[in-house]
């Protein structure tokens, strides 16, 4: 079965150039970002595991993608995340999460 | 995933066609880059090889924008540079320009300039150097890296120096990320020559190398003038005889830093100026708060040998 989740759940998979724009904007917002992947996608009682540590006070989504692309070829079989994290006061929770790698069929 | 499916295309006309012509001039305003170019003109004095050099790269950008909307596509120039001279002579405030220049050509997509020491860059102990530089180059993409005296990277006598590291995960990104950043290495000659004899790797990786001239005892007072009239300060028609002065014998002295030189002298200058005319407590017009007079220069220390 196809699993889909996180912000964009119903629409098919982004390109690169489409994930750029959306963490061009995510750090327009000042959110910082992180990759996490898992071979386990269940929503419940499953922790992802992180790529890294969160990308603070990045000013283009150049270094994310980068890390991206690096998580994709050391995990190709695993499910992949991006998570955009605003830090604001009286917020503080993910504000953007998405899947950029799905295991090959 | 990557790929599945092709990017939206964006309102992209197409190239054009072989018989068009295009006006350069209307390209450089659209860009913007003659505001910048004429700033730097203004505001920095001397330094003509560096503003030769600047005025052919945003040539060459242009022209590659143009040539790019015929359809000519050339590979995207490595604009990686090395800055050297003596202290004071500017490097820092043409790295700021630079990124700001190349991002209205549109070289660059944010131009912003993460400025960055060995300390940065070096990690302390094993396994710590190399995400400490990439995550310092992952900041910097997008924009201008700057790495003020590069050649602290560098030990030559510690062979086990984590330097060596860093070095070796720049040049990687240096030529793998062409595209995503501009890194911009400064330091004072002699030592920059040294560190690029043992790195030949890094010196040939750099396109451009610009040497920063020390300035003229002319060129020296003019960046005085200009420090002052950003803080709306004047010299009295003595008083600028007397920097004059005061200039020629600093240069000839130890630890002379060229603009910095000038900056401090001023900073200087504006405190014996102020407690003058505390002293004096008398009532004040405006011209008497913004003049400088000899007296403000002449009890310096550079006047009493």
């Amino acid at each position: 079965m196809r699993i889909t989740q996180g912000t964009f759940y119903y629409l098919p998979d982004l390109t690169d150039d489409e994930i750029a724009l959306q963490l061009r904007s995510a750090i327009g917002n000042g959110w910082a970002i992180s990759v996490e992947s898992t071979a386990d996608p269940r929503p419940q009682g499953n922790l992802w595991d992180m790529w890294g540590l969160p990308m603070f006070g990045h000013r283009d989504p150049a270094g994310a993608l980068h890390e991206i692309n690096e998580c994709r070829a050391a995990y190709p079989d695993r499910y992949i995340r991006v998570s955009a994290y605003d830090s604001r006061h009286g917020r503080q929770t993910t504000a953007l999460s998405f899947l950029v790698n799905r295991p090959p069929e | 995933m990557n790929g599945t499916r092709p990017a939206p295309v964006p309102a992209d006309p197409g190239p054009l066609p072989d018989d068009a012509s295009v006006d350069l001039s209307s390209e450089r305003k659209r860009a913007a880059v003659d505001e910048i170019l004429d700033s730097l003109d203004r505001e920095l004095v001397g330094l003509v090889p560096v503003k030769t050099r600047i005025r052919e790269i945003a040539a060459l950008l242009l022209v590659d924008r143009v040539r790019a909307r015929f359809g000519l596509a050339a590979q995207a120039p490595s604009l990686h540079m090395c800055f050297t001279g003596n202290p004071g002579t500017g490097k820092t405030t043409v790295a700021l320009r630079m990124a700001e220049l190349l991002h209205r050509l549109g070289y660059l997509r944010s131009g912003h300039v993460v400025s960055v020491t060995r300390d940065d860059l070096v990690g302390q102990y094993v396994g710590h150097t190399a995400p400490k530089t990439k995550d310092v180059l992952k900041r910097a993409m997008g924009g201008v890296l700057f790495i003020d005296e590069a050649y602290y990277l560098y030990r030559a006598e510690n062979e086990r120096d984590y330097g060596a590291e860093s070095i070796e995960i720049l040049l990687q990104y240096m030529e793998n990320h062409r595209d995503d950043l501009v890194v911009i290495l400064a330091g004072y000659a002699d030592r920059m020559e040294t560190f690029f004899a043992s790195n030949p790797g890094m010196s040939s990786r750099i396109a451009h190398h610009l040497e920063f001239p020390d300035y003229t005892l002319d060129e020296l007072a003019e960046i005085g003038d200009l420090m002052l009239a950003g803080q709306r300060y004047r010299l009295s028609e003595e008083a600028a005889a007397v920097f004059r002065e005061y200039l020629a014998r600093r240069m000839t002295q130890p630890r002379f830093a060229n603009a910095r030189s000038v900056r401090n002298a001023l900073e200087r200058a504006r405190l014996r100026h102020a407690n003058r005319l505390v002293a004096a407590s008398g009532t004040l017009g405006k011209d008497d708060l913004m003049r400088l007079e000899p007296a403000d220069f002449l009890s310096s220390r550079v006047f009493s040998d």
